[in-house]
């Protein structure tokens, strides 16, 4: 069940590329970039893989959030996040690479060529936005590091700091909260490590300093406020994967055939429109079928959900 | 005890209707909110929640009142059938909120949700369980059944109330704490209905056949 009017055509197939960039995005992104006195950094390209749907507000992305080590309203994480200390930021990156170590935020993302990706956003709890991230391809990162030969997985950990985190001074989930992926979904040009929203340094609530996307999986893997990466040969414990196997796998691509077994996934809510926004059916991949579903062939979804 | 027979009078003087009314203006205040877009990002799932908590608090003070009236002697009786009623009316609210903005009838959802869903199914017997409860909540019907047999029948709503509990449980990842608390209250609001002196001599009766043998 698509939409009537939904082709694979994209905006970018009748519009010029010099016309991509509307005026008003322009000077939101200029004024923004003035704002956050990075004045002189060129200007963010309109990358391919951004979706032509309309972002949801900057409110609505950074006051409706599920960051549980700040508590589990969604409302908790922008009320709270303003306590956590984001400069200095470490992140360790240890396990098969060929440059291990403990590297400043700075020193880690230097020289890694920056895009705004707009991307659709799906959670497992059935609603869905559109977000403007900035960052960079994981791939790049990875590549920087020099990921080793008999490496297969890749594993992420979040802060544990529960004198800022009030969230983890209950254990509501077995802290740090943990994700991963397999290294070919890892090097996909989609997924991406955002540092920025809305063309700004990425506000806490959101998982500054960094934060993973992977715009075809549900939004809880898209694991917040990184400190640790770590290349494996075995396939990484997962935090929702811990708290509940029957429910949360670990691939968790967005599928609308695969229920989550107390509720469907045939449909989403996309927010931002109001009380009577209508629902929308949920596409394989949340979307992004045609550029993951080689990811997956041979596998059945129905069992490695 | 005078301030009780204080309370107790000024109580009397409250008209019933003024209760029904105080009930229903928070529906109606946050249907407006939600309508105006003042619930934050997601107005549907705030409304939605809202509704069905406070459906959940009213049935909580509905059984509220004897243990109250046992304990304080405050007498809130002439309120009961208003809270009792409110509720239903928060769970319709709730339930239509459900049907019309949430699933927005789409049938295939809703029907699989109904046979597949223990959320659902919970909080749909728990609807269906008021029905009753909510169409002889009036004199004629207490005359009617007999006060016994509509007081048994008004005991399913400790059923309603643990349906309504589990089903809230049901709808969150993990386990915060809110709703362990709904259902903590639920739970402990049908201990105290326990009648300990009967289990005693029941469990006297017992050891003391066994002891016979």
């Amino acid at each position: 069940m698509r939409p009537r009017f939904d082709t694979e055509l994209k905006e970018c197939d009748v519009t010029p590329e010099a016309d991509f960039i509307n005026r008003r995005r322009l000077m939101a992104g200029a004024a923004g970039l003035l704002a956050s006195g990075l004045i002189g950094t060129p200007l963010l390209a309109r990358s391919r893989y951004s979706t032509t749907a309309k972002p949801n507000s900057l409110k609505d992305i950074t006051t409706y959030n599920n960051f549980y080590e700040f508590g589990t309203g969604k409302s908790d994480p922008a009320r709270y996040a303003g306590a956590l200390t984001i400069k200095p930021w470490s992140i360790k990156v240890d396990g098969l690479v060929d440059k291990p170590g403990t590297y400043g935020f700075e020193d880690l993302i230097a020289g890694l060529p920056t895009e705004e990706r707009i991307y659709r956003f799906r959670c497992v709890e059935a609603w869905s936005m559109v977000v403007p991230w900035t960052g960079f391809q994981l791939s790049d990162l990875l590549k920087k590091v020099g990921v080793q030969s008999g490496a297969r997985f890749v594993a992420f950990e979040t802060l544990v700091r529960p004198s800022e985190m009030p969230g983890q001074n209950r254990a509501l989930l077995d802290w740090p909260y943990r994700e991963g992926l397999r290294l070919d979904e890892a090097m996909h040009p989609l997924t991406m490590i955002a540092t920025g929203l809305y063309g700004k340094p990425l506000p806490k609530q959101n998982g500054a300093p960094l934060r993973l996307v992977v715009p075809w999986k549900y939004g809880f893997k898209s694991i917040k406020s990184i400190v640790r990466i770590s290349l494996t040969d075995r396939m990484p414990q997962t935090t929702w994967n811990m708290q509940n196997p029957r429910e949360y796998g670990f691939y968790s691509n967005v599928n609308p055939t695969v229920d989550h077994p107390r509720w469907s996934q045939a449909s989403e809510r996309p927010l931002g429109g109001g009380l009577f926004s209508k629902r929308v059916p949920t596409r394989m991949f949340n979307g992004y079928e045609k550029e993951v579903a080689g990811l997956y062939k041979g596998m059945n979804l129905k069992k490695l959900f | 005890m005078d301030g009780v027979r204080f309370i107790n009078g000024t109580l009397r003087r409250i008209p019933s209707a003024l209760v029904y009314l105080a009930g229903v203006t928070p529906a109606a205040v946050y249907f407006y909110w939600a309508v105006m877009n003042q619930l934050g990002a997601d107005p549907l799932q705030a409304l939605e929640r809202r509704l069905g908590l406070w459906a959940l608090q009213l049935l909580i003070l509905t059984l509220l009142v004897t243990p109250v009236r046992k304990w304080t002697r405050i007498n809130l009786i002439k309120f009961r059938r208003a809270f009792g009623l409110l509720t239903f009316l928060y769970v319709v609210l709730h339930l239509l909120t459900w049907l019309v903005l949430d699933k927005q009838f789409f049938w295939s959802e809703i029907l699989a949700d109904l046979y597949k869903r223990p959320y659902i199914i919970l909080g749909m017997t728990g609807f269906l369980l008021l029905v009753p409860l909510a169409l002889t909540s009036n004199n004629l019907s207490i005359r009617r059944l007999g006060p016994k047999t509509w007081n048994r029948l008004h005991k399913l709503s400790y059923l309603v109330i643990l349906l309504g509990a589990v089903h809230y449980l049901l709808v969150v990842k993990a386990w915060p704490l809110q709703p362990l608390f709904y259902l903590g209250g639920a739970i402990l609001l049908l201990c105290v209905r326990i009648r300990w002196s009967f289990l005693k001599t029941w469990a006297g009766n017992m050891i003391e056949s066994v002891r016979a043998t």
